[in-house]
């Protein structure tokens, strides 16, 4: 988690000074999908969303190659040619959608796929609540639901659509209320505790290895930053400031750290060291990217189609 | 099913069969092919997959068409080669993100590599004819032609439909696999080769009829009126070329480019609506290509730029005949 937030405040910085990268903060919500693939054995598979890139490095990915794909290098993950849309074959990052809803209908498919081979593996795949409105939510879950695909869908639940708050855009205050619409188990917990993450998604994952089909965990957390950047300039809303000062006492990163200290698990110097190697890691990522060379025309048109 | 395996290295199959033939043939040698869609464990075509194949092979979908395309994609990233089976051409339309934002270019986004999506789209019936309705009977592949990242194919004999089938279902991309519900209808046999290795390659036109002084230029149920009207030609002593694309993503540009250099006429057919339409698409690649060649103006014959009538009698008025295309050769000579 303090890797996936230095990382977010220095993409942060380079957004802000006008860096040409696509870049959606995630802070204060790093804890759901860093505890949640925690839980995955190296050949599971994640199928993320837009928010952050809190899944890329807990699935393994290195910042540095995340990166340089933003800033299309061909150092990146995807050769430069996807910016945001990451994925990597080998880490099972099946591909980031920037179509909001239509990978949980992907993800239907991909745990189809791994039920039928049988080798008890699995995939997660994290959206935020907006997405859930989408007709693709429904279309995908009761997919997944009917076939028993091993999936387990974890959404990120900041209570927002961007900056508009969920009352405005539905009648529950969680999607995992709407579970049992499809007949399978939902459950909201508190998002930025990631022991109880850890284990609620352990429980859903053991479900879907055993063929007995998907789970919707509602991981209730809170997004500090409602910022978008891009190349060609930022957006964003600004939180009102007592607001945000209620969600940064919740903050998981702080919660995890008294728990290690006050269990005798971490030291303070152990925790300073931490923040301190993430901080080195990600300069050195931003030197790496930015020595990065970019991909040429002909190098760009290889993937349209497979030989 | 009305097929059972047989030695022999052909069978007198119509153009229905032959796809059936083609499916369960696939499915029998590649254990990878599933089936999803509506009906594929009740309807017609379908019919005894399920109990061959499995629960697991043989998919019943929701009328998700969106959801089920997505699905598909899902399960040939991991390594399965699903035939997604949909009514009706009108239908991809509300899978059009799934086809077009996923599928044509999740391989692209991915950075290429090991992600591939190889996944046939079976349209079982596209096309005017039946007094469907509007939003039952259009011709959509122009719209489709447009996307990068997808191969369309669209047959129309049976040896074409079960040799494009089965490279459909070989192939490592998204393939839209079109039937017209016209030829469906045609109870003609034709001796289909069987042999495993038997496939027609993507971006190889047929050339039906062999001809000097016009080249007509179609694929699908207009193969059929071109050749009729080829017939017609040839008896008032014009020689005309028949050039049946098969496949409109990839076509067959050379094909079509070197025969109306030795035509210098060209009419090009298709029962889609004419703006922006496939023949638009041709025509302008051969205006680039062979301008000096042509000794008249390029000919298209197209449904009209409006929707096609919800009844039999209504839709019966703008069906492209024989005559149109006869007009159209008229028109250049």
């Amino acid at each position: 988690m303090v890797r996936v937030r230095t990382f977010d405040l220095k993409l942060t910085e380079l957004g802000e000074k006008g860096e040409p990268l696509i870049h959606i903060p995630t802070l204060g919500q790093e804890a759901p999908a860093v505890a949640a693939c925690a839980t995955l054995n190296s050949d599971d598979v994640i199928m993320p969303y837009h928010r952050g890139y809190a899944w890329a490095i807990g699935k393994g990915m290195e910042p540095g190659r995340v990166l340089a794909e933003l800033l299309g290098r061909t150092t990146g993950y995807c050769k430069g040619q996807s910016g945001a849309n990451l994925a990597d074959w080998d880490l099972g990052v099946l591909g980031r959608s920037g179509i909001q809803g239509a990978h949980l209908q992907i993800a239907a498919g991909v745990g189809l796929a791994l039920r039928t081979e049988g080798r008890g593996r699995v995939c997660l795949a994290f959206f935020g609540d907006g997405a859930s409105n989408t007709g693709a939510f429904h279309e995908g879950l009761n997919l997944a639901a009917l076939w028993n695909s091993a999936v387990v869908y974890i959404c990120e639940n900041n209570g927002h659509q961007g900056a508009v708050p969920w009352t405005e855009i539905m009648r529950v205050e969680t999607t995992a209320e709407r579970a049992p619409a499809y007949g399978i188990p939902g459950v909201t917990i508190d998002g930025n505790d990631v022991v109880k993450i850890f284990r609620t998604v352990s429980q859903a994952i053991e479900r879907a290895r055993g063929g007995a089909g998907p789970t919707i965990i509602s991981c209730r957390t809170h997004l500090w930053a409602e910022r978008h950047f891009q190349p060609d300039g930022a957006i964003g809303h600004a939180w009102p400031p007592e607001q945000l000062a209620e969600w940064k006492k919740d903050c998981p990163i702080a919660r995890l750290s008294v728990r290690l200290l006050d269990a005798g698990l971490m030291t303070e110097a152990e925790a300073e060291a931490v923040q301190a190697e993430a901080e080195a890691e990600m300069d050195e990522a931003i030197r790496f990217a930015f020595a990065s060379p970019h991909p040429t025309r002909e190098q760009l048109v290889e993937d349209v189609y497979a030989p | 099913m009305l097929h059972e395996p047989v030695s022999a290295s052909t069978q007198a199959l119509t153009f229905s069969q032959a796809i059936q033939v083609a499916l369960r043939d696939e499915m029998q040698r590649d254990p990878r092919v599933i089936l999803i869609g509506e009906g594929v464990r009740h309807s017609g075509p379908y019919r005894g997959l399920v109990e061959e194949f499995g629960h697991d092979r043989v998919l019943e979908a929701p009328i998700a068409e969106q959801g089920f395309t997505c699905a598909g994609i899902g399960a040939a990233l991991m390594g399965l080669r699903p035939v997604v089976a949909i009514g009706r051409g009108d239908f991809l339309y509300p899978a059009m993100d799934s086809i077009v934002n996923e599928a044509a270019k999740y391989r692209y986004i991915c950075g290429g590599g090991n992600f591939r999506v190889p996944m046939v789209i079976k349209v079982h019936s596209t096309g005017m004819g039946g007094g469907a309705g509007t939003q039952h009977a259009q011709s959509v592949e122009a719209t489709f032609m447009h996307v990068p990242g997808l191969k369309i194919a669209i047959p129309s004999t049976p040896t074409d439909a079960l040799g494009l089938f089965r490279a459909a279902v070989r192939d490592d991309n998204p393939v839209l696999f079109f039937e017209h519900r016209e030829i469906k209808r045609d109870s003609a046999r034709e001796d289909v080769p069987l042999e495993p290795a038997f496939a027609v390659p993507f971006g190889k036109a047929a050339v039906r009829r062999s001809g000097t002084d016009v080249t007509l230029v179609s694929y699908g149920y207009m193969a059929h009126k071109c050749f009729a009207a080829a017939e017609e030609l040839a008896t008032r002593g014009m020689s005309a070329e028949v050039i049946d694309l098969r496949t409109v993503l990839p076509w067959d540009r050379d094909a079509v480019v070197n025969s109306v250099r030795r035509t210098g006429r060209l009419v090009v057919v298709t029962e889609d609506c004419r703006r922006a339409g496939v023949g638009a698409e041709i025509a302008a690649t051969v205006g680039e290509l062979a301008f000096p060649s042509l000794k008249a103006p390029i000919q298209r014959v197209t449904y009209p730029d409006m929707p096609v009538p919800g009844t039999l009698y209504a839709e019966s008025l703008f069906l492209i005949q024989v005559d149109d295309i006869l007009n159209a050769v008229d028109r250049l000579v």
